[in-house]
């Protein structure tokens, strides 16, 4: 299925650096979650996290937007180094759109309520105005006809193209998916991919942790393997599946590839 | 390719399931257990219910203006209420200031008329809910208590009967809410000054009796007051029974911000939501939709327990109807009293509850995620 992904052209990456964490350790009480995690990601690079559950992954990318603290180190999202400073907090979040992978719509907002929430609150757009922005969006993943819709009313694909339609409007400079095909039917991860892979045609900074190695391989610039905390492995996808160096990414990817 | 598969034509269902039959059987009489049950209800309803209509209806006067037209014949003596009607519903409010009470309420039912029309939009509703909340407290201050506009005084100490009980439960409500969403959000902060201080104040409400704030607002808060300095013995009832509800009610909230997922947080902070935005728009909608049902039977509780205010001396519907049922010309009618102001209270409660009850389907829009 994620052989028939149409494969975005790789463009030359401007030098502009977009995400820099640097020495990133945390704990959750006593248990070390992140050994040490350096990372550089440049303006229009797409990421591919990948590893076994319990590696760290998502707390990564969670950090980056400071949905988890983090004990040392440092991390500079688009030249704003993240701080304990809620409104500086609040200022990077607006830059840095999430995919969940349970979606997290909030149910109780129609489908265009939804999109249009955050550019009316936290940008102050005017009413009309964001809304239009939103039906834009829905008609990008591909779904304006469900706008008047409760987000129970819809399958999780579609649901999950919301989510996307719903951080695209606030024009984030980069998207981080966390699993965001994990929870859905089979034969619905394709139209979520799909969007994605039209979203990274579009030269979006994306992070994804994702056990879709299709994807991985047609879209990533970078494929980063994870494993107990700690970054075993950073490569081009073409490297990466076919000429892993550590003995535990070849381990994890016999496991995921050959079932 | 194989025949076209066509389904077998449907069959009608038996007799037995459907119709009257049907649901006797169903309801009534599904299993021996129901069975008994239905004939032991049949058999309690079949006593019960004669006398009690001939009491209420049948050998019930109706009219007359004093104890003579209420022989004692075995049926109840409404005329009892009807004489005292006007009494219970305004207590020693002055006779000719009456018509302040009723302007007040004709005002209300106008302007909140449109918050129970369905074809009203939410957001029209909302605003409107939001300035009358605002504005009307104000307006039934000035008309009830006066002395502006060339309105006479009229001391809170005349207010009585049901409209004591409604200002009371609706003072109650609508600052208890308010109040004790606040002290749920505290309860739930991140700020350990604030948790402390929210746990402290909820823990110390709900561990007092309403009584014993009803005492303490009336009898000690003015030995601590410097002299010639008192409040109105109304309002400090009111700040009683706010603070106190307002514990319950924080509670009732504090269940309800529990059951969203904390994914719903996280997306929108994602956002760039701050706190009270989060709050207002994402979790609290939510939340407080989810405990409609816990509200409303804080509501109702408070609504009967405003009865309580009759220990400090206030005259609420229940006080004056027990003073009436005392009045050495009426003596020998508690039973007509109580069953009246019981039907009352009944009343509202019951409205209250149908009115909770459609909201949550109104709102209900699925909470699947």
């Amino acid at each position: 299925m994620p052989d028939s992904l149409s494969t975005p052209a790789h463009k030359p990456l401007s030098n502009e650096i977009m995400i820099q964490m640097e020495g990133v350790h945390k704990w959750y009480g006593a248990f070390h979650v992140l050994k040490n995690i350096n990372l550089t990601v440049q303006k229009g690079e797409r990421i591919v996290i990948c590893g076994p559950s319990g590696s760290g992954k998502s707390t990564t990318i969670r950090c980056i937007n400071r949905l988890e603290e983090y004990q040392s180190g440092r991390i500079v999202v688009s030249g704003q180094e993240l701080s304990n400073d809620v409104k500086q907090i609040e200022q990077i979040r607006r830059e840095v759109g999430m995919v969940f992978q349970h979606f997290n719509l909030f149910p109780h907002l129609t489908v265009l309520e939804n999109c249009a929430l955050a550019p009316i609150w936290v940008r102050k757009l005017p009413r009309k105005q964001a809304e239009a922005m939103a039906m834009q969006y829905l008609e990008r993943v591909k779904i304006p006809e469900q706008a008047r819709k409760y987000p129970g009313q819809l399958s999780g694909g579609q649901q999950q193209r919301v989510a996307i339609a719903r951080s695209l409007c606030m024009n984030p400079k980069i998207m981080l998916f966390d699993e965001p095909t994990s929870a859905l039917d089979p034969e619905m991860i394709k139209e979520v991919l799909d969007t994605m892979v039209t979203l990274a045609e579009d030269g979006m900074t994306m992070i994804c942790v994702t056990h879709e190695m299709g994807f991985a391989k047609t879209v990533a610039h970078r494929v980063i393997f994870m494993d107990s905390g700690e970054i075993i492995e950073e490569k081009p996808p073409e490297q990466f599946f076919t000429n892993p160096e550590s003995e535990r990414t070849k381990l994890f990817l016999s496991q995921i590839l050959h079932h | 390719m194989a025949e076209a598969h066509i389904p077998h034509p449907d069959l009608p269902p038996p007799v037995s399931t459907i119709g009257v039959i049907g649901w006797l059987r169903r309801n009534l009489f599904s299993s021996p257990l129901n069975i008994v049950l239905t004939i032991l209800a049949v058999y309690l309803l079949y006593t019960a219910l004669p006398p009690l209509l001939r009491w209420v209806l049948w050998n019930a006067h109706w009219s007359g203006d004093n104890r003579a037209d209420c022989p004692a014949d075995g049926g109840a003596c409404w005329v009892f209420i009807r004489v005292h009607f006007e009494q219970f519903m305004y207590g020693f409010y002055p006779d000719d200031q009456r018509w302040r009470v009723k302007t007040a309420l004709v005002v209300l039912i106008l302007s909140a008329a449109p918050l129970f029309i369905r074809s009203v939009p939410g957001k029209i509703k909302m605003r409107l809910g939001l300035s009358l909340l605002a504005i009307y407290p104000v307006i039934a201050f000035v008309l009830f208590k006066g002395g502006l506009l060339g309105l006479a005084t009229v001391e809170t100490s005349k207010w009585g009967g049901l409209l004591l009980t409604l200002v009371i439960a609706g003072v109650g409500m609508t600052a208890a809410l308010p109040l004790g969403v606040l002290l749920a959000l505290g309860r739930r902060s991140q700020m350990p000054a604030i948790q402390t201080l929210c746990v402290t104040f909820i823990e110390f409400w709900r561990g007092v009796p309403l009584i014993t704030v009803l005492f303490m607002s009336s009898v000690m808060l003015p030995l601590f007051m410097p002299a010639g300095v008192s409040f109105d013995k109304l309002l400090r009832a009111l700040i009683g029974i706010t603070l106190f509800q307002a514990a319950y009610m924080a509670e009732v909230v504090r269940g309800g911000l529990q059951a969203i997922p904390k994914g719903q947080i996280e997306a929108a902070a994602a956002l760039g939501l701050g706190y009270w935005k989060t709050m207002g728009l994402i979790v609290l909608p939510q939340a407080l939709k989810l405990v409609i049902p816990g509200i409303v039977n804080t509501f109702i509780a408070l609504f009967k327990d405003t009865s309580l205010v009759l220990i400090i001396g206030l005259f609420d519907l229940m006080n004056i109807v027990h003073n009436a049922t005392t009045n050495p010309d009426w003596l020998g009618f508690s039973t007509e009293g109580y069953v009246f102001t019981a039907a009352v209270y009944w009343l509202f409660c019951f409205s209250m509850s149908r009115y909770s009850h459609s909201l949550e389907k109104r709102l209900h829009t699925g909470h699947k995620r």
